[in-house]
Order: C-alpha cells, then structure tokens, then sequence
C-alpha cells in the first residue's frame, strides 16, 4: 500500500537563512516524484522534513492526509535512503536488510527468511552473509534498498541514491529502481541535481530553485514548456535572447533584442513594453533557415563540437548577450564548411522561440 | 628507513637509531632484564651471593598463591591484596567507561563545536595540576568532616555523614577521577569518525535510542573501548599513589604489597616476582580486551 504526500505552504528556516520557502505541493500515492534542482536549492532539507529529522518553521505536512508535525522518523510511513547509502559496515548484508525487522521485535528466523526473500527482489541471492565492505557500489545501492523496503513503508525517500555511482552503473540504475517502483507500487520521492535522471524516471518534476518551486510537471511539459527563465536554463540547453516586447498578438510576441527583432510564442502572454527573454533549444535553431522569417541572426562561427551522429555549432554571442549561440546539427555530411570564423546566418520558427518575463537563469 | 635515510643522510639516520638503540636498551630492556634475573634468586644477604645458597628457584613467584585453599576459600594475604587489586582496578574500569561514554557521545557528536571545545578544556585544565594534589584534593573533599558529606547531609540525601575513605569508595573514585583522559579521549575519538547518517538510518528504520547505541555506536566505537579499558586498566591496578592516599589498611593495593616486599621486607627477588606477576595481569588483560572486543593491535595503534 501506499500512500499519499502533501507540503502545504512548507518552510524551513535555519536563522535568517530561508532553506525552504513556502512549498506547496501534492504528491499522489504511487507516484514516482522527484525534485530536481542545483545544489544548495533545499532538496534535502525538504527530503529531511518529510523524513521527520526535522519539523519545517511554518507549514504543515501530511502523508495519508495524516499531519507528521512532531511524529519521528521512526514513527513516520517513510524509509529514507541517503545520499551515502549509510549502511552498518559492521554488520553482515542480512543483517543490515533485517535491522527494521530487528527494531520491531520480528525473531530471527522470520529476519532471516524476509533477507532472503529482499536478497533474491535485488538480484543478490545468498549474499546475506557478506560483508558490506565486499560489495560493489552496485551492488551496496541495492542493499540499500532492500533495507528500506524491508520494512514496508508506504512512502520512498531517496536522496541523489545515484550519485557516488559511475555513469553506466547510474544508467542501470534507473531503469532497475523504476522498475522496482513499479513492481511495489510505492510512492518514490526522489531528490537529484542530475536533469537525466528526473526526467527519465519521474512521473512528474518538480524544478527547485533557492528553496522555492519553479515549475510542477511531467517530465516532457518541463522541457518543452518550462514556465519560467530558470527552468529554461536549468533543463536542458537554451539559447537566450534578451529585450523588450513590442508587440503581442495571436498568441506571438515581438521582442526587440540587440540581435535584431526576434518572433515567439507568447506562453505567459506578456504585454508590450515588458522586459523579456526569448528562448530557442538548440536543436529547433536552423541553419540558413526557410521558414523562419525575420528571426535570423548572423554572427561568425566560434567553433564546431563534433559528436558523431550530430554536431554543436558554436556562434560567437550575439550583442548584448554573455552566451555564445549553440546550434544542434544532424551530420548530414556537410559540416566540413563551417569554419572558425565564417559569419553564418542561423535561425528558427516562431513557434520553436518562446517568450517569458524577464528573470533570473541557471548558472551553467 | 630508506626514507629516512633519504631524508636525512646516512650520518644522522645512523645516529638516530644509535641514539634510540642506546635508550631503549640501557634505560628499558637492561633494567628489566635485571628485575627478571632477581626474580629468580633466592634472597640472600649480600655476603652470601654466589653462595650455595644462593640459586635459581621459582619459589618467589609461587608464594604468591602459596597457602590457597579453595574448598574453604582462603587465601594468604597478598594473593587476596592481588585479587582485589584486579577486582578493584576492573571495577575502576567499567566505572569510568559509564561515566565516560555519555559524555564523549555528547562532547563528539551532539554538542556543538565550540561548546564540544570549551568542554575539552574544562576536563584537560584539572589535570595539569600534578597527580598527588589532585589525588589529595579529593582526600579532602572526602574526609569525614569534608565538604562532600557536609554537601549530601545540607540538601538531605544523607541522614549521618559517610566514612568514603575508610571502604573502598575512595579509592575507587579517586581512580576514576585520576584515569579519566585515558578513558575519555579514546572514546571521542571513536566516536567522532562515525557517520551520523548511520545514526540518522538506524532511527529512520524505527531503532530507539538506547538500540542505536547497543547497535552502532558502540561497535563502532569498540577499538576506542578496548583502548579506553586496556589504559584505564594497567593504569589503575598498577597505580600507588591513589591507592596509598585514599585508601585504608583493609584496602591495600597490590602495588603497595610490591613496595613493603621491596623496602621493608628488603626481599628485593619476592618484589620483583610480584611486580613481573602484575605485569603478567596487565598483558593478560590486554590480551583479554582484545579477544573480547576482536580488535587487533593496529586498531589499537590507531
Ligand atoms: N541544519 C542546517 N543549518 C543551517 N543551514 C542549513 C542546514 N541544513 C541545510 N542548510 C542550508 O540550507 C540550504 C539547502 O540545503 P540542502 O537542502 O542540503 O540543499 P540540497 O540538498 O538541495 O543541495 C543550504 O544552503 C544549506 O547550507
Ligand atoms: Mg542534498
């Protein structure tokens, strides 16, 4: 069974120093969810207050529609997995998958038999009584979860459970523990700076910035749609184009930029003399472009990433901007013409700009 | 060695190594060597050395436990001084291990930084005064007509004063007192290196508070136990001044047996057999804290 999770208008203050600041959210039972955001935005700490390590300074939170103010983590429906996994190095792998069971008075042989039943769910079978320190990191992340899951929490809490991990192993991972997810039906709160992994596992994103929410939603709505500048730039590259709108009909917008007058599409429907940003993924910017209009900008290339299959076209930045020009381009065989140096004219459809309100980017 | 050799050039390295040869032969291994020669002897006035009846003989360490009777259960005297010297310097140990652990928990993990070092220092300060004045302050704190029962008689915990120095409480809080740092910092220091998030994991998995203690951090901390125990140990069953300040004719030490052989008995091989049979208690339990704790001595070492 699982169960559901609710942040109304949470806080957390440590001092002065605002770590949360009025997170609202639902996280429905069974979901997978995950917040994603740059280190320092307050993912753990949220994590934490669902945990029960800490009670937030204003807010409540509910699990089951139930408020969790002043009930312990070990009185909580929830098993946190850390950052470091923390798994007891001096007990045996059965050992540490039975410890829940320990706390709560299950004998021995009933221990034993539910290690062995979690030891065969992670693929370790007859590894109970190993060491950890014989573990590979693999293999210590699923133990980590079978302790967890050893006793039946209703909701998962996993805190960046990935990131000591190289990056085939990290692959593997996901699709093991959103598989795992789906076979238990467990609500996954899943915390991670990494934009690969949220948007490959999660149900839904929620993209954190300066412990406040940007932006709630599937994972294909934060990149085609992000709602603000700092979601733009967080996930995913974006080329961005800074001025002010002129004017804002059909739901497109002009906006005048020291590149030139560019066209886009006006999500947040601004209204003329705004200051805005227009936003273009790399790869819906065109070389020598058809359909694109007067949203053309020409500047000399800077240099050429070649990666295989597709190549980055870097275009020095154009006036008025600190970011060089990225353009995604299929290897069509052709790309032996762009010269460090050579001015070429790149550009895009109206409908792949997209308008919004001036605000703060991701550092990259 | 190469390194040092390196480092400092042959000349110096050859010197150093001299030098400490030279130290741990002459100041440590000879005398030593000496004290277990005379251990052997028969004792003998000095104008009858080399004498007949002057030979080797295990007669010294035997009389220790000659005279024992174990259906009645009585000892002769100074194997009973002996068996309540380790009863005592073991009591000593587990007393200062429950006072210790509590603070050490709070002093390396739950206090905060500057407190954790304010409160160092409270405990190091007391002890750069010398031994004997410290062991002396606590003669008179405990004394009869001393501010300790005047204190438990004002607030009324006691209904007549207490005679600490005549039993064996004296002696025992005095030891406790005495040996406390080599309890203490052991203990931190083990307790310092472990991951909070173990702790954090354990209470998340539903483990109260006592269980996370019995469960991770005193096996974490066990090198830092056995290390804490072995010094507190071999420290208080071989002390002499505690016991000679604060405790009483029917208290007497082990230590202060070896000295009446030494200095008025003037049977300088019975001495010397009794202060190598302490020293056998002491490696024995050390040997024994290991075994028990399943450390090795590179976890000591550390
Ligand atoms: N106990 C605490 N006391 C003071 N500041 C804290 C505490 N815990 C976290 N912070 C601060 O809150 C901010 C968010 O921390 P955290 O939630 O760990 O971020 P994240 O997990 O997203 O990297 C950080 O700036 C951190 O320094
Ligand atoms: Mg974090």
């Amino acid at each position: 069974m699982s169960r559901d999770v609710e942040l109304d208008h949470v806080t957390m203050r440590f001092g002065d120093f605002t770590a949360v600041n009025d997170v609202s959210l639902h996280i429905k039972a069974g979901e997978f969810f995950s917040f994603l955001g740059p280190s320092g935005c307050g993912k753990t700490t949220i994590l934490r207050m669902i945990s029960g390590f800490m009670d937030p300074t204003g807010g409540a939170i509910r699990i089951g529609g139930q408020d969790m103010r002043g009930i312990g983590p070990n009185k909580r429906p929830t098993a946190l997995i850390f950052q470091n996994l923390a798994l007891f190095p001096m007990m045996s792998v059965a050992d540490n998958i039975a410890f829940g069971l320990e706390m709560r008075g299950v004998d021995k042989a009933a221990r034993r038999k539910r290690a062995e039943e979690l030891l065969d769910l992670i693929a370790l079978p007859g590894s109970g009584d190993k060491r950890i320190d014989e573990l590979s990191g693999g293999q210590k992340q699923r133990v980590a979860i079978a302790r967890a899951l050893a006793v039946e929490p209703q909701v998962m809490l996993l805190d960046e459970p990935l990131s000591a991990l190289d990056l085939k192993l990290r692959q593997h991972m996901r699709a093991e523990l959103r598989a795992i997810q789906r076979r238990t039906g467990l609500t996954f709160i899943y915390i991670t700076h990494d934009q690969g992994e949220a948007l490959t596992m999660s149900d839904r994103v929620a993209v954190m910035s300066r412990g406040r929410i940007e932006q709630v939603g599937p994972s294909a709505s934060i990149y085609d749609a992000p709602e603000t500048p700092f979601v733009a730039t967080f996930v995913g590259e974006n080329n961005v184009f800074r001025g002010k709108v002129t004017a804002a009909a059909d739901g497109l917008a002009r906006v005048e930029t020291p590149a030139g007058v560019l066209l886009g599409r006006n999500a947040r429907g601004m209204s003329v003399g705004s200051d805005a940003l227009i936003f273009v993924r790399p790869e819906r910017m065109r070389l020598d472009p058809a359909d694109a209009g007067d949203n053309r900008v020409t500047r000399p290339v800077a240099h050429l990433d070649f990666e295989g299959s597709f190549a980055n076209l870097v275009l020095s930045a154009p006036e008025g901007s600190p970011r060089p020009i990225l353009v995604q381009l299929a290897n069509d065989g052709r790309l032996g013409s762009l010269q460090p140096g050579a001015e070429r004219t790149v550009g895009f459809a109206p409908a792949d700009g997209l308008v919004l309100p001036a605000g703060e980017l991701a550092k990259d | 060695m190469s390194e040092l050799v390196k480092r400092y050039g042959l000349g110096i390295t050859t010197a150093m190594v001299l030098v400490t040869a030279f130290w741990l032969i002459v100041m440590v291994v000879l005398p030593a060597l000496v004290m277990v020669e005379y251990s052997f002897h028969t004792n003998v006035p000095v104008t009858k050395r080399g004498g007949p009846e002057d030979y080797y003989t295990l007669d010294n360490y035997l009389s220790l436990v000659r005279g024992t009777d174990w259906s009645t259960w009585t000892f002769p005297n100074d194997f009973r001084v002996f068996l309540r010297t380790i009863w005592g310097a073991a009591l000593v140990t587990l007393l200062s291990l429950v006072v210790c652990y509590p603070v050490a928990w709070y002093v390396a993990k739950l206090a905060k930084p500057q407190r954790a070092a304010m409160l160092l220092l409270l405990l190091v300060i007391p002890f750069w005064v010398n031994e004997i004045l410290r062991t002396f302050a606590w003669y008179i704190i405990l004394a009869y007509q001393g501010p300790l029962n005047a204190a438990l008689l004002g607030i009324g915990i006691l209904e007549k004063p207490v005679r600490w120095l005549s039993g064996s409480g004296g002696v025992l809080i005095g030891m406790v007192y005495a040996f406390l740092l080599f309890m203490m910092f052991p203990l931190i220091n083990a307790i310092e290196t472990l991951d909070m998030n173990q702790v954090e994991a354990a209470e998340d998995l539903g483990a109260p508070w006592w269980q996370i203690h019995r469960r991770i951090v005193i096996p974490h901390a066990k090198p830092g136990i056995a290390v804490g125990c072995i010094m507190v140990f071999v420290l208080a069953a071989s002390s002499y001044i505690v016991p000679s300040l604060l405790g009483s004719p029917g208290t007497r030490w082990f230590t202060e047996t070896i000295y009446v052989w030494f200095f008025e008995g003037q049977n300088w091989p019975r001495g010397s057999a009794y202060a190598f049979i302490l020293l056998g208690l002491c490696v024995g339990f050390i040997m024994l804290m290991m075994r028990i704790f399943r450390v090795g001595l590179a976890d000591i070492a550390k």
